[in-house]
């Protein structure tokens, strides 16, 4: 991990209130992994004070991008970053997604905003594997597509595909999948990430979460994010750095 | 151009520079190594350690605020045996003055984690974090109760020698007595300021942003209060001072310094920018030699009031 000020090379919106930034970065682009994230500094004024966790959406050569929704000042200010502005990034930060491993199928869950890591892992995985993608959202505008292959939607308001959560969707379509030879890779809100452990568990199948918390360092010292592990409740694991991914067994969602 | 004279003393702890990094804010050192070469600082603060780990508290437990951010960890950490096991000995790798923060719940629990810490020779001083726990009886902030102070503060002067520097809470009306009774109980240093109660609110869901309702505010924000403090103390008592509170850059450093800091701590900065602290040592020799200051440790409390 190291900081690196990398140029924007365009910002566009792809999605309702979705952006995709590109950024020229090919000391990251050389390093990261799907499902490691990075901590950018929007700005050296002291509001937004710290930095903003990103996960790594796609990486094409020496050029990443990432996903965001304008939730707040932070990602405002991203949002308007032309192109030969500059980002401050600390990265690569965390532990990715395993995509080793003898599965014949990759089952993408995504839940909104968490379809943000899928499309450069959909990219290093196509080659040797099958995909899928089931991705849900509250509503239509909430169901992002961007960089996604092989699609299953649903929204809960039935504005878009199967009416009902993603896991629900995922279940509903259980008989066309050979769960046996499939891992499933999820990112999303915790509660569909609650439902989704109980789904994988019931049926086991083996399941990679990538989770999220607040905050501050992205790299184990202001100890912010903690999870609670199964394995040992005396202790927590950090989200920044035993994570984001985890195995669904390991952590108490 | 000669070099400037940068050291610093508190005590008899002699730094090469005032740039520690404050307590909580570096682990227990291997993360941020990755980002400065810990040997050109002054020295580093360990995460607060107790007897026993703790787990610390439940998400979540950062928020950020207008110019700061509020944190209640909770104290996690791995408590004195693992960290002398553990991470003693990545530590003893480099060449950097080594204080360890601790933070206990009863005055016992302070002299025992001083007395087994005290034989490990790559400890140089204890900075005793007496702003975060509750005592045993009264349950009083000890921060809050210069009796509390003053106890803690004799009970472990009889367990060491090395320097021992006690970290004040700001919450209290006038810190400046605290110092007091640090100095009157054998104390050699005190560290100003620990993080200002806050809290934070959803306006939605009318719930608190951090599980433990109240956080320690840091960062830019609390600047200056914490220059205040530690004005109020240089003023009224004579004990070194070590300055914390918001410390962004090397302006900062030297403000710290002239209102009577004799060397300065870098907490939520390194959240931020971990390579900051070391780059500001040569902007602090910059500011020396354009201002004919020959030694940096002639600024403290140089304030003309």
């Amino acid at each position: 991990m190291f900081i690196v000020n990398s140029p924007v090379l365009e910002t566009k919106q792809v999605h309702e209130n979705i952006y995709i930034q590109k950024i020229h970065s090919p000391e990251i682009a050389r390093l990261i992994k799907p499902g490691q994230f990075l901590n950018i500094r929007v700005s050296e004024n002291t509001f937004p004070l710290l930095r903003r966790p990103f996960s790594i959406c796609d990486v094409d050569g020496e050029n990443i991008s990432l996903m965001f929704n304008i939730l707040g000042e932070g990602t405002r200010i991203l949002s308007h970053k032309h192109p030969g502005d500059f980002v401050d990034i600390l990265g690569p930060l965390g532990n990715g997604f395993n995509l080793e491993g003898d599965h014949k199928t990759a089952i993408i869950v995504a839940g909104g905003l968490g379809a943000a890591p899928f499309p450069f892992l959909t990219r290093k995985i196509i080659n040797n594997k099958k995909i899928i993608s089931f991705v849900g959202g509250r509503t239509k505008q909430d169901v992002i597509t961007y960089g996604l292959e092989n699609l299953v939607l649903s929204s809960d308001d039935g504005s878009i595909g199967f009416t009902g959560n993603v896991v629900q969707s995922l279940e509903n379509n259980l008989d066309k999948i050979e769960i046996a030879s499939s891992k499933v890779f999820a990112c999303g809100p915790n509660a569909m990430l609650r439902v989704l452990k109980d789904f994988c568990l019931k049926h086991n199948i083996d399941c990679e979460v990538s989770t999220e918390c607040a905050m501050a360092c992205g790299f184990g010292i202001c100890q912010g994010c903690p999870i609670e592990s199964t394995s040992n409740s005396d202790k927590y694991l950090l989200v920044c750095k035993d994570g984001p991914v985890f195995n669904v067994k390991d952590v108490v969602i | 151009m000669s070099k400037v004279d940068l050291s610093v003393k508190i005590g008899s702890l002699q730094l090469r520079n005032p740039i520690m990094l404050a307590s909580g804010t570096v682990g227990y050192g291997n993360e941020i190594s990755e980002f400065s070469n810990l040997n050109k600082l002054g020295a580093i603060v360990t995460k607060s350690l107790s007897l026993n780990p703790r787990k610390g508290n439940p998400p979540q437990r950062i928020v950020e605020t207008p110019a700061g951010m509020l944190n209640a960890i909770g104290l996690a950490n791995v408590g004195v045996d693992e960290f002398l096991k553990e991470k003693i000995p990545f530590l003893k790798k480099y060449d950097v003055p080594l204080i360890c923060n601790i933070a206990a719940s009863t005055v016992e629990e302070y002299v025992e984690c001083t007395r087994i810490l005290d034989s490990e020779e790559t400890i140089k001083a204890f900075e005793i974090n007496v702003s975060c726990p509750n005592v045993k009886d009264g349950g009083l902030q000890f921060g809050n109760d210069k009796n509390a102070v003053g106890n803690v503060t004799a009970k472990v002067r009889a367990v060491t020698n090395k320097p021992l520097i006690i970290k004040l809470s700001p919450n209290v009306s006038y810190i400046s007595e605290f110092a007091q009774v640090v100095k009157d109980e054998g104390g050699d240093a005190v560290s100003a300021i620990n993080t200002l109660v806050g809290t934070a609110f959803n306006i939605f869901t009318r719930k608190p942003k951090i599980f433990n309702i109240n956080g320690g505010l840091s960062g830019p924000a609390i600047k200056p209060v914490a220059l205040a403090k530690v004005l109020e103390i240089s003023r009224k008592v004579d004990i070194p001072i070590i300055g914390i509170g918001g410390i962004m850059n090397w302006k900062d450093i030297i403000e710290f310094m002239i209102v009577g800091s004799s060397a300065v701590q870098i907490g939520t900065l390194n959240f931020i920018d971990p390579t900051a602290p070391e780059k500001m040592i040569t902007e602090l020799e910059d500011y020396c030699i354009a201002n004919k200051v020959e030694k940096l440790s002639d600024l403290t409390a140089s304030y003309i009031i």
